[in-house]
């Protein structure tokens, strides 16, 4: 097992260099640059400010300037956001952004595994119907829908809780927003704990518990654990997409989460800021992959890593 | 003397399906008595499985069951799970045909084990752990202080069926339902369970109540047995009575319909059509660092196999000894070494391309009727696919009429070639297949368990159909299967396979007469082949234990 993290790892860093590498070139094809505004800046001006951000060298160059600062852990300064460097950017933001998805995974698994539960044990009865439903609806409504109703709702008509903003990550103001990035997901693993209870309950294996007349809350607790294998799998790539924040939450509650950064370098050509979300969400699945294969491996003893 | 342990009265049993109610079991009474060993014996189809699973409360959550059954006075019908269960397990127990699939791939054996026991017998953990190491040791799985911390993926699918059995046994029951505990399992160890079975059944003096559609077993095992079809018992009595002289014509269908005859031996002056020498296929199981392989599975070790046309060699052998590797070798279909000739040609150098033009002469046919078909595409589409390739100027309507005297061939209604696959039954399924090797007319087929998952009755057409199709085209058959009886009604010589050599070859005759390897003794003693033909003297072959 851990020579088997071990290599996970091994491996994870020539994949990171391979992503950073496509990114880095990828973004600078794309045309214009940081110092691009409506009205051109004077060419001495333009020329300075080139120089300061080493983008007046052959592009090659600055690729091994910036791999060997990534080396030591320095993403650079941001070029939108002056007075800050990309590493201050995420210090602060990715904390914020961080907790709101950890609380949203939590809260996806407990209510949509026990809905998607209570679903299959009574299939196609009213509850059975009733969670299928939501489940189709938590998908298709989107959240730039969901997050405005809840909060005129909520936060102006009833006000019970703060419409906006982070206050120092205070709970009433976590609730609305851990809800909304929370729904969609909530929809998908109720849905695919469904399927995957049923499939299972209907498996040979189950069927002998029941001939050997176990009760009800053993035959439940074998099955849940052969049906949380596909969820598993699911989350992983979930947990790292929530973890790093959302574009669309963060803007509407107005919180300082790192979601916000990817959108607006890509717009304004921050390169720098660019490439360390890149990073930042890279390193991320990869370690969300791993933490699914050692999961794995916990919950089915056919999984061996030789 | 009747002492009925288990009475069932008028059960029927229905389901509720998308094409209306299927009634399974239409009204029958069985009983079962202390001590004795009941078959029911009947094909796929003929409620035989659905009649215990009531009995059970194990029917699927479409199906209900009406009528009595009682366990000792005791009405079991329309009980709730909960009370069911006083009974489920400790005093009814079940063992069911799938030992691969039927214990939990993710607990270990001696957690299951436990489980039991401590629900019925209520066992602590420590005394439950004690007790299952006993239930190991009496169904005979060595080494069991070990083997109690395995996963079931960890063990054969004999021992895994024993595993079944001991959880059966944990609660001393009083009748054991076996609903064809042997038929997913390779012969030798079919023997063994079921000698197992009967064993434990004089040592502890439960009944046995056998669901199979295997005569033999019924034969050797049964005390009473009962015949089902379509949902009715249409003949009950002793075993002995049954057999000397059935009353129903089913009965008599079905004990007629095992695989007997002889194949007419083939013109010895025919053409050598495959001609396959010291062919060997090895599998790198383990690799180093390197990729230098450090563990190397032979599963097929130096084989030689010649075929004439419209003769057929039998490949005979247990799972795992390289039939199916040999079969896929000689159509190249697997990378070997060796030397491979199809009539004049030598086979071995040629790549895909060059093998193209000769695939329409070398033909395959899989054992699973229900995987081996595509389900988007028409029977008629799945026929005539090869025709695409190998005669791409005929036309649609050609292609067409070609498809319909195919269906002709294997005795299909061709009206039914617009039909797709999951509209036929698994009989019919392997002769679209067999149509769909045939319709290229093909100098050597290879026949990999084409009968292995049809029932009896099936099977017998499909011999019937096999044979006449070698007769009319004077094809050459290497003919894979595990199931003695059939091998023998169809080969002219016998290959015996174990760990990818042969160890025994010769005529089909020769070889059931006068076997020489115990391997060979053993698969034939296995098969019950001597209870089969009673008459014939075969050497009186032991079971090894």
């Amino acid at each position: 097992m851990l020579s088997f993290i071990m290599r996970r790892f091994l491996t994870a860093i020539p994949t990171l260099l391979v992503i950073v590498t496509i990114s880095f070139f990828l973004i600078r094809l794309a045309p214009g640059g940081p110092f691009d505004l409506e009205r051109p800046l004077e060419a001495k001006v333009m020329e300075n400010l080139n120089r300061i951000y080493q983008l007046d060298k052959p592009l090659i160059q600055q690729y091994w300037l910036y791999l060997s600062a990534v080396m030591h852990g320095d993403f650079g300064p941001s070029f939108i956001l002056r007075d800050f460097t990309v590493g201050e950017l995420f210090a602060r933001g990715l904390p914020i952004s961080m907790t709101l998805g950890a609380l949203a995974i939590s809260l996806a698994i407990l209510v949509g595994g026990t809905l998607g539960t209570i679903a299959a044990l009574r299939q196609n009865s009213l509850a059975d119907y009733i969670v299928t439903g939501l489940g189709a609806m938590g998908l298709t409504i989107p959240n730039f829908v969901v997050a405005p109703v809840l909060q005129i709702v909520f936060g102006l008509a009833l006000a019970w809780l703060p419409v906006a903003g982070w206050a120092n990550g205070t709970p009433r103001n976590l609730i609305m927003p851990v809800i909304v990035l929370a729904l969609p997901q909530i929809a998908v693993v109720a849905r695919m704990t469904r399927a995957a209870m049923i499939e299972n309950l209907r498996s040979n294996h189950i069927r002998t518990l029941r001939s050997l007349g176990l009760p009800w809350h053993v035959i439940v607790r074998h099955a849940l654990r052969g049906a949380s294998l596909p969820v598993i799998s699911y989350l992983g790539p979930a947990a790292a997409a929530l973890l790093t924040g959302s574009v669309v939450v963060e803007t509407i509650f107005g919180l300082p989460g790192i979601g916000r950064y990817f959108v607006e370098g890509a717009l304004n050509r921050d390169y720098t800021l660019v490439m360390g979300t890149v990073v930042v969400v890279a390193v991320f699945v990869l370690l969300f992959n791993l933490v699914v294969d050692i999961l794995y491996a916990v919950v089915d003893p056919r999984i061996r890593f030789d | 003397m009747a002492d009925p342990v288990l009475t069932v009265r008028n059960l029927n049993v229905r389901f509720r399906t998308g094409d209306g109610i299927l009634h399974a079991v239409k009204g029958i009474d069985l009983d079962v008595n202390a001590g004795e060993t009941v078959a029911i014996v009947g094909e796929s189809g003929s409620g035989k499985s659905q009649t215990m699973m009531s009995v059970m409360g194990l029917l699927a959550s479409n199906g209900w069951a009406e009528g009595s059954v009682k366990y000792r006075g005791e009405e079991l019908v329309g009980l709730s799970p909960e009370k069911l269960n006083r009974y489920r397990g400790s005093k009814l127990t079940m063992i069911f045909q799938e030992p691969m699939t039927s214990l939990d791939p993710l607990y270990r054996i001696g957690e299951q084990l436990a489980l039991p026991l401590t629900t019925h017998g209520g066992l602590s953990k420590v005394e439950a752990r004690r007790r299952a190491i006993e239930l190991l040791e009496l169904v005979r799985i060595p080494d069991p202080q070990r083997r109690i911390d395995s996963y079931p993926h960890e063990m054969s699918g004999g021992q895994r069926q024993r595993v079944m059995i001991a959880m059966a046994l944990a609660n001393n029951p009083d009748v054991l339902i076996a609903d064809e505990p042997t038929t997913a399992l390779d012969v030798t160890v079919q023997a063994r369970i079921l000698e197992l079975l009967a064993d434990l059944q004089k040592r502890l003096g439960m009944s046995i109540v056998f669901i199979t559609h295997d005569l033999g077993i019924v034969r050797r095992f049964a005390d009473r047995t009962y015949v089902m079809k379509r949902g009715e018992v249409v003949e009950s009595g002793t075993t002995e009575d049954i057999f000397a002289a059935p009353k129903h014509p089913y009965t008599r269908m079905l004990i007629d319909a095992e695989p007997t005859g002889h194949k007419e031996p083939a013109p010895t002056n025919a053409p050598l059509v495959l001609d396959a020498r010291d062919v060997k296929v090895s599998f790198v199981l383990k690799s180093n660092l390197f990729g230098k392989p450090i563990h190397v599975l032979n599963a097929v070790d130096g084989v030689s196999l010649s075929v004439r046309g419209g003769e057929t060699v039998g490949v005979v052998g247990e799972s795992g000894s390289g039939k199916s590797t040999l079969g896929r070798a000689v159509l190249r279909l697997q990378p070997a070494s060796g030397m491979v000739r199809f009539e004049d040609r030598n086979l071995m150098p040629l790549d895909r391309a060059g093998m193209r033009p000769l695939r329409r002469h070398l033909q395959l046919v899989f054992q699973d009727p229900f995987g081996s078909l595509s389900p988007r595409m028409t029977a008629g589409e799945i026929v005539t696919e090869g025709l695409l390739v190998h005669e791409p100027r005929i036309s649609r309507k050609d292609r067409d009429r070609r498809a319909a005297q195919a269906f002709e061939e294997v005795r299909l209604e061709p009206a039914w070639r617009n039909r797709f696959p999951h509209e036929f039954s698994g009989g019919q399924r392997q002769r679209i297949a067999i149509a769909r090797a045939m319709i290229l007319h093909p100098k050597l087929v290879v026949l990999d368990e084409p009968t292995s998952a049809l029932d009896r009755s099936v099977q017998k057409e499909i011999v019937d159909l096999l044979r006449d199709l070698q007769k009319a085209h004077g094809l050459a058959y290497v003919f894979i299967s595990h199931d003695l009886a059939v091998v023998r009604a169809l080969s002219d010589e016998i290959m015996v396979m174990k760990s990818g050599k042969v160890v025994e070859r010769g005529p089909a005759e020769a070889i059931f007469e006068r076997p020489q390897e115990d391997y060979t003794r053993d698969l034939i003693a296995a098969a019950f082949l001597k209870e089969r033909e009673a008459q014939t003297a075969l050497p009186a072959a032991s079971l090894a234990s």
